[in-house]
């Protein structure tokens, strides 16, 4: 069971790091300094999720298979290669223009919120408090995406419209947020874990209230890209890891 | 060395009162216990184990408080040499519900306007005590705050948000 629980708990760590990391990369970028300053507080409190749930798997790795040595956050982020991340692919796509960093919030924000609060309940104490403490902050990412939302769609016809184009740019990584397999199938009938699928009304209905009050039009394109859950990743994705682990790579255990 | 549960005790209270003297790094006119970021002191012969939650969970500040515990626990008289440890913990999860009157009453005089369940955002310009003020961005200097502006005297300030 540990070793089921590792491998769920890793998902959750790797969406967090993985999109705490592209929100750290606008540092200094953001189009406001409002919006820097958002944007890299939502990278932060993402980050401070990662490490909380990668230290959680590190531990339960470790509890699975003692003779393997214990792999803490660090060890987590920096010391694995791009197969080895499960990250969803929605996280990893780059942040292009502001209304494609948007969209990427939005529609994640949307399911986070879901997913944690279902993880709240939780049958491992471990688990359920960490959900309970970052759906405060995944709440509060959520209303600050949806107002952008509405604003650029309900804006002006250049903001509606490439807001529009950028939701249709991250649409096809939605469906691969409410994929079940074999993992989640006995996550969830174990008690710990969460089935994706039965959020996904919840999900549809969010998103959809948001984007009629935005003016904006739900794409009814179903292509979907998956893979993220197995370690296939986009091509943007190795470019990302390289910088982000280029120091502990280069000057291992590196201090300052 | 009498380690009975009375003199436990005794040192438990102590080392609470210590660590009051710990101001929060980004909000210095409140300590750390007042925060509510140190959730328990236990005191065994060889051991103390303060337990400390973050207020969210990318406050970098954690690793700072962490290092002022030990260097103020580590040095407490009666300590004897005992071994410190800081554990982070995330349930239960902070909340803004632990401030204290006294402590929002300092906030604000400091020139934070303090959380207040009641109201949705800033009760009042902790300035000018003017009621109406202007979200300006929903994320501040700190995770825990966002920043408005007065529309009576026109100064920003911060906004230590509801958790």
């Amino acid at each position: 069971m540990s070793k089921d629980q590792f491998e769920y708990v890793l998902r959750a760590g790797d969406d967090a790091l993985i999109l705490g990391q592209q929100l750290g990369l606008l540092t200094g970028h953001g189009p406001v300094i409002e919006e820097d300053i958002a944007l890299t507080n939502i990278g932060l409190d993402q980050i401070g999720q990662a490490r909380a749930w990668l230290s959680l798997a590190g531990r339960l790795e470790h509890a699975a298979s003692s003779e393997l040595t214990l792999r803490d956050e660090d060890a987590l982020t920096f010391l694995r290669d791009a197969p080895e991340f499960c990250n969803c692919l929605l996280v990893e796509r780059p942040n292009g223009d502001f209304g494609d960093t948007i969209a990427r919030q939005f529609l994640y924000d949307n399911y986070a919120v879901l997913w944690l609060e279902a993880m709240t309940a939780s049958s491992n104490d471990e688990m359920a408090g960490i959900a309970a403490k970052s759906v405060k902050e995944a709440r509060y990412h959520l209303q600050h995406s949806s107002r952008w939302v509405l604003r650029l769609g309900d804006g002006t016809t250049e903001s509606h419209s490439r807001m529009q184009a950028s939701l249709g740019r991250m649409w096809p990584y939605v469906n691969e947020l409410f994929d079940v397999d074999e993992l989640t199938t006995r996550a969830a009938s174990e008690g710990w874990g969460v089935d994706p699928s039965k959020l996904r009304s919840a999900w549809d209905a969010g998103v959809n209230a948001v984007l009629a009050e935005a003016t904006l039009s739900r794409p009814d394109d179903d292509f979907s890209m998956r893979g993220g859950r197995t370690g296939s990743h986009t091509e943007a994705f190795g470019f990302m890891l390289a910088e982000m682990q280029f120091l502990q790579r280069a000057y291992p255990d590196c201090n300052w | 060395m009498g380690a009975g549960a009375e003199d436990t005790a005794a040192l438990e209270a102590q080392l609470f009162a210590y660590l009051e003297n710990i101001p929060d790094p980004e909000i210095p006119v409140l300590n750390i216990v007042e925060m509510g970021i140190v959730r328990g002191v236990v005191v065994s012969p060889q051991s103390v184990l303060v337990t400390i939650t973050p207020t969210y969970m990318g406050c970098p500040a954690m690793d700072f408080i962490a290092e002022d515990v030990v260097r103020v626990v580590s040095g407490a008289p009666d300590f004897n040499g005992r071994t410190v440890e800081v554990k982070l913990v995330y349930s239960p999860a902070w909340t803004t519900d632990w401030l204290s009157q006294d402590a929002r009453n300092r906030l604000e005089e400091y020139g934070i306007s303090p959380p207040d369940r009641s109201v949705r955002g800033p009760k009042r310009c902790p300035h000018c005590h003017a009621p109406d003020t202007k979200l300006v961005s929903e994320f501040g200097s700190t995770a825990c705050k966002a920043h408005y502006r007065c529309l009576s005297c026109d100064e920003p300030f911060e906004h230590f948000k509801c958790l």
